[in-house]
C-alpha cells in the first residue's frame, strides 16, 4: 500500500513540467555560484594565512597561527591599523560634509549654473586615482608646482606636503577628497531630488527658516541616502591603496603604510603571501564590522523616514 | 585534484631550482668575476658590428619559423629599441612576438605574479641583476648556458664580446653571500648604468662653483646652491622613495667608496654591517647632504623626478644613473639640454680616500628566460638577436642606448662620435667603468633588506625618530639580520 502511494506521488510529480520543477534551482543557482565564488577564495585566504606560502619557496607548509602571532607582535601592524582608520575616518567625514554642502547648494540653485557645475564636479571621478595623484604630485611640487606658487604669495615656501611624516597623511587625504567628494555629491543630489515637496511647502507656509527646514526636514529624510553614501565611501577609504602608493609608496618611513599597502608590500614585493594575508583579513574584519553598523543605521533611518519608527 | 596539482607544481619548482642552482653546468666563460669593466677596453673590434646577415654563415635563423613567443618588458629606452626592430626579427626568423611593456613603477610586482604562477605565460622578460637573485633561487630562470655555445647560437653573437664585469653581474651560484660572477648565467645584459654626477655647467658657473670632485666639495656646493634661483631650486637631486631604488644608485656608490659593506659572512651566517664605523660616517654625511642640499620633497623622489628637476634647471646637479643625465642633455629633451656635463664619483677625502677608490654601483637591465617557457628555443633566438653586436651598435648609436654592454660597440668610432657632444660623458663612463661592480651582497631577500634601509634613511632625514645615525643603523642592522636569518650560506 505504502509503495503504491509513493509511486502515485512520484507519478503526480512527474506530471509537473520539467521546466517548472527546476525553476527554483535556476533562481537560486546564480546567487549560490556567486556565494561559492566569494567563499572559496576567502576560505583559501584563511588557509594560506596559516601557511608559509611564498613565491620564493617551492612549496608551502602549515605553520599554525605563527603569521598571526608575528603580525600582532609587530609594531608596524598597529601603525597600519591606525593609518587605515585615520585615513578612512578623516577622508570620509570631510567628503560627507563637503559633499552634502555642495549638493544642497546645487539643489537649491537649480539654474543653468548648477547644471554646468553638476557636470564639472563629476570630472574628478572620471580620472583614475593614480592619474589624479600624479597630477597632484606635480601641482604640489616645490620647484614647479602651481600650489607652491600660490602659497608663495602668502609667504609660505617649500611646504613639504607628502615629503614629511607630519603632513603626508593630510596630503593624501586632500587628494582623496578631491577625487571622491563628487561621488557623495551625486548620491546626495539624487537623494535630495527624490524628497517629497509637500513637507517643505507646509514649512514655507508656516514660516520655517532655511536652517529649520534643513535640520528638521531635509536631514532626517535624507538620512537613508547619506548612510548609503557613507557606507560606500567609508569601505573604499579603509581599503585605499592607489593614492598612497602613487604619491609616496607608503613613506616617508612607515608614515603612510596602511593595512592595504603593508599587505601589498609583503605579498607582491616581498613575495610572502602567508605573512601578508592576515593584514588583509584584519582589514576585512574592520570593514565588515563598520559596514554592518552602517547598514543597521541605514535601515533604522529608512523606517524613521517612512514614519514606521520614532 | 588539488593535491596532485600542488605536488606537480612543487615537483616542477624543486626540479627547476635544483637544475638552476645546484646544477653542474659549466659557466660559459672564464671565471672573471672580479675583472673590472675596464678590461672591456680590449679592442674587440668594430668587425663585430658587421651585418649579421652577411656573416651568419650557415646558421639557420628560420629553424623555429611559425612559433610564437610572449615578451614582457619594462618601459625603457632599451625596450623601445627592441620594439622598433620586432618586425625585422619576425621577418628574419619567422617567430611571432607578442610584446607588451609597462611602466617601471609596478613592473616587478606584475612580473612576480606572472613568474610565480609557473604558467609559462611569458617567455622572455626584462630584469635586473638584483632581482635575478630572487628569481633564480625560486627556480623562475632558465640557465642560459643551456643555449650559449650550442648550435642554437649564431657564431656572430660572440659571448666574449660582452664587457666582463657586466656579463658577470648576471652570473651567480645561488649561494647567499657568494659574489656574483660564478655559477649559472641567468640573464643577458641589454644595457648597464654607472652612477655618476651630472651637473649643469651653466648654473655652476653662474654661482662660481667648480664641478665637485670630492665628497666634501659636493656637500659644500650643494649647500651653497640651496635656492640658487629662488624657492624650490636646490643643489643635488638624488632618489628618496622607500624602496631599493633609493639605495642602489648614488647612496650605494658613495657607501662603497667610503669602504662600507652591506653584509659579511660570519660563522656561516650573513651578518649586516650597516652599523660599521664607515657605514655610519657615510650615512651621517648623506643625511647632511640630503637635508641641506637635496630636494625639499626628497622623500617622494624617484629617478623620474630627479631627472625632471635637472632638466628643468631646478636642480643644479644630479647623482644618479649616467643615462638619466644623458637623456636630459640630448637636444630638445629638456629646458637645460646642452648645459649638462658629467663628473665622476665624489670620494671622501677626509676619510682618506682618493680618486683611485671611486666605486660606482652597477645596474644592469637585462633579459632573462622564464624556466616555465614552453618555447625556450624560440625565446633564445629572440634573446640572441636583441643582444647581438649588430643590434647593440644600432641601438647604441641611433637609439640613445649609450650604456652598451658590448666591447665592440664601446670601441667603435660610430659610438664615440654619437656620445661626443655630451661633455665628459665618454671619459666618465669609461673611467668609472674600471671600478664599477655590484656592491650589494647577492642574497634572495634583497628587496626587503633595501626597503628597510631606504625607510631608515627617510626616517633620518624627515623625522627625529632616532637620536643619532648610529642608533638608526644599529636598529637597521638588527632588522636586516632578522630578515636574512633563515639563509644558509654554505
Amino acid at each position: 500500500m505504502t509503495t503504491e502511494k509513493k509511486s502515485s506521488v512520484k507519478s503526480e510529480l512527474n506530471k509537473v513540467p520539467f521546466a517548472t520543477r527546476v525553476r527554483p534551482y535556476c533562481i537560486v543557482a546564480p546567487s549560490l555560484i556567486i556565494t561559492i565564488g566569494i567563499m572559496v577564495p576567502f576560505a583559501m585566504a584563511i588557509w594560506y594565512s596559516l601557511t608559509n606560502y611564498s613565491f620564493k619557496l617551492p612549496s608551502h607548509k602549515f605553520i599554525g597561527i605563527s603569521n598571526w602571532v608575528s603580525m600582532l607582535g609587530d609594531e608596524s601592524f598597529w601603525g597600519a591599523v591606525k593609518i587605515s582608520l585615520l585615513y578612512g575616518v578623516i577622508s570620509t567625514v570631510l567628503e560627507m560634509v563637503i559633499g552634502l554642502g555642495v549638493a544642497v547648494l546645487l539643489n537649491n540653485l537649480n539654474n543653468g549654473l548648477s547644471k554646468v557645475l553638476r557636470v564639472l564636479l563629476v570630472f574628478p571621478l572620471m580620472v583614475a586615482p593614480v592619474t589624479a595623484t600624479i597630477v597632484w604630485q606635480l601641482m604640489l611640487n616645490s620647484s614647479v608646482g602651481i600650489v607652491e606658487k600660490l602659497l608663495n604669495i602668502f609667504g609660505v615656501y617649500n611646504f613639504p606636503w607628502a615629503a614629511a611624516p607630519e603632513t603626508a597623511l593630510m596630503t593624501v587625504i586632500l587628494i582623496d577628497v578631491w577625487i571622491n567628494t563628487a561621488f557623495i555629491i551625486l548620491l546626495v543630489l539624487a537623494g535630495l531630488q527624490s524628497l517629497p515637496k509637500s513637507p517643505f511647502e507646509s514649512a514655507k507656509i508656516d514660516g520655517g527658516s532655511a536652517w529649520f527646514n534643513f535640520t528638521n526636514l531635509t536631514l532626517p529624510m535624507l538620512k537613508p541616502s547619506l548612510y548609503i553614501a557613507l557606507l560606500f565611501r567609508f569601505m573604499a577609504a579603509l581599503q585605499e591603496y592607489a593614492v598612497i602608493f602613487a604619491l609616496t609608496k607608503g613613506g616617508p618611513g612607515d608614515s603612510l603604510m596602511s593595512l592595504s599597502l603593508t599587505a601589498y608590500q609583503k605579498g607582491f614585493k616581498f613575495q610572502k603571501f602567508g605573512a601578508a594575508i592576515p593584514f588583509i583579513l584584519v582589514l576585512w574584519l574592520i570593514i565588515n564590522i563598520a559596514a554592518k553598523r552602517i547598514v543597521n543605521l541605514q535601515r533604522s533611518a529608512q523606517k524613521q523616514a517612512a514614519g514606521l519608527e520614532e | 585534484m588539488r593535491k596532485v596539482l600542488a605536488l606537480t607544481m612543487a615537483a616542477a619548482m624543486v626540479a627547476g631550482t635544483l637544475a638552476g642552482c645546484g646544477g653542474s653546468a659549466p659557466a660559459p666563460a672564464a671565471d672573471n668575476a672580479a675583472a673590472p669593466a675596464a678590461e672591456a677596453a680590449a679592442p674587440a673590434a668594430d668587425a663585430a658590428a658587421a651585418p649579421a646577415a652577411e656573416a651568419s654563415g650557415d646558421f639557420d635563423w628560420k629553424k623555429f619559423d611559425g612559433e610564437e613567443i610572449t615578451v614582457l618588458f619594462s618601459e625603457h629606452t632599451y625596450a623601445d629599441a627592441v620594439e622598433e626592430k620586432l618586425g625585422e626579427f619576425t621577418e628574419k626568423t619567422g617567430i611571432k612576438v607578442n610584446y607588451s611593456s609597462m611602466p617601471e613603477g609596478n613592473y616587478f610586482e606584475k612580473l612576480n605574479v606572472e613568474l610565480s604562477s609557473h604558467s609559462g605565460s611569458i617567455d622572455v622578460f626584462m630584469t635586473g641583476a638584483y632581482q635575478s637573485w630572487e628569481y633564480a633561487t625560486a627556480g623562475n630562470l632558465e640557465p642560459l648556458e643551456n643555449f650559449i655555445g650550442t648550435d642554437l647560437t649564431s657564431p656572430e653573437w660572440k659571448y666574449d664580446d660582452f664587457i666582463p664585469a657586466v656579463i658577470d653581474a648576471l652570473k651567480w651560484d645561488c649561494v647567499p653571500g657568494h659574489s656574483v660572477g660564478t655559477g649559472s648565467q641567468w640573464a643577458l645584459p641589454m644595457g648597464w648604468e654607472v652612477n655618476i654626477l651630472t651637473y649643469n655647467k651653466k648654473i655652476l658657473e653662474a654661482n662660481g662653483i667648480q664641478p665637485p670632485k670630492t665628497a666634501e666639495e659636493l656637500l659644500e656646493a650643494s649647500k651653497k646652491l640651496k635656492e640658487f634661483d629662488g624657492s624650490g631650486t636646490y643643489g643635488l637631486a638624488v632618489r628618496g622613495l622607500p624602496d631599493w631604488g633609493t639605495i642602489h644608485p648614488a647612496y650605494m656608490s658613495m657607501y662603497s667608496t667610503w669602504g662600507a659593506k652591506d653584509f659579511e659572512i660570519e660563522d656561516g651566517k650573513l651578518v649586516s654591517k650597516v652599523n660599521s664605523p664607515e657605514a655610519v660616517a657615510m650615512t651621517e654625511y648623506w643625511v647632511d647632504l640630503v637635508k641641506n642640499g637635496g630636494a625639499p620633497q626628497w622623500a617622494t623622489y624617484g629617478w623620474e623626478m630627479c631627472g625632471a628637476d635637472l632638466g628643468a634647471g631646478k636642480a643644479a646637479m644630479m647623482w644618479d644613473a649616467d643615462r638619466g643625465g644623458y637623456t636630459q642633455n640630448t637636444p630638445g629633451s629638456s629646458n637645460e639640454a646642452g648645459n649638462m656635463a658629467f663628473g665622476m664619483v665624489p670620494y671622501p677625502e677626509k676619510a682618506g680616500k682618493t680618486a683611485a677608490d671611486m666605486k660606482s654601483n652597477l645596474w644592469v637591465w637585462s633579459m632573462a628566460m622564464n624556466a616555465d617557457s614552453a618555447k625556450k628555443e624560440a625565446a633564445w633566438y629572440f634573446m640572441q638577436y636583441f643582444t647581438s653586436p649588430e643590434f647593440m651598435l644600432w641601438s647604441g648609436v641611433e637609439k640613445a642606448c649609450t650604456d652598451t654592454p658590448r666591447t665592440s660597440v664601446l670601441n667603435s668610432d660610430a659610438y664615440k662620435q654619437s656620445v661626443a657632444n655630451a661633455e665628459g660623458y665618454y671619459e666618465a663612463f669609461s673611467t668609472i667603468s674600471k671600478n664599477a661592480s655590484i656592491f650589494f651582497t647577492a642574497q634572495p631577500y634583497f628587496t626587503e633588506t633595501t626597503t628597510e634601509w631606504a625607510k631608515t634613511l627617510q626616517d633620518l632625514v624627515t623625522t627625529n625618530k632616532y637620536s643619532s645615525v648610529q642608533e638608526a643603523m644599529d636598529q637597521l642592522k638588527v632588522t636586516m639580520d632578522e630578515l636574512v636569518s633563515d639563509l644558509g650560506v654554505e
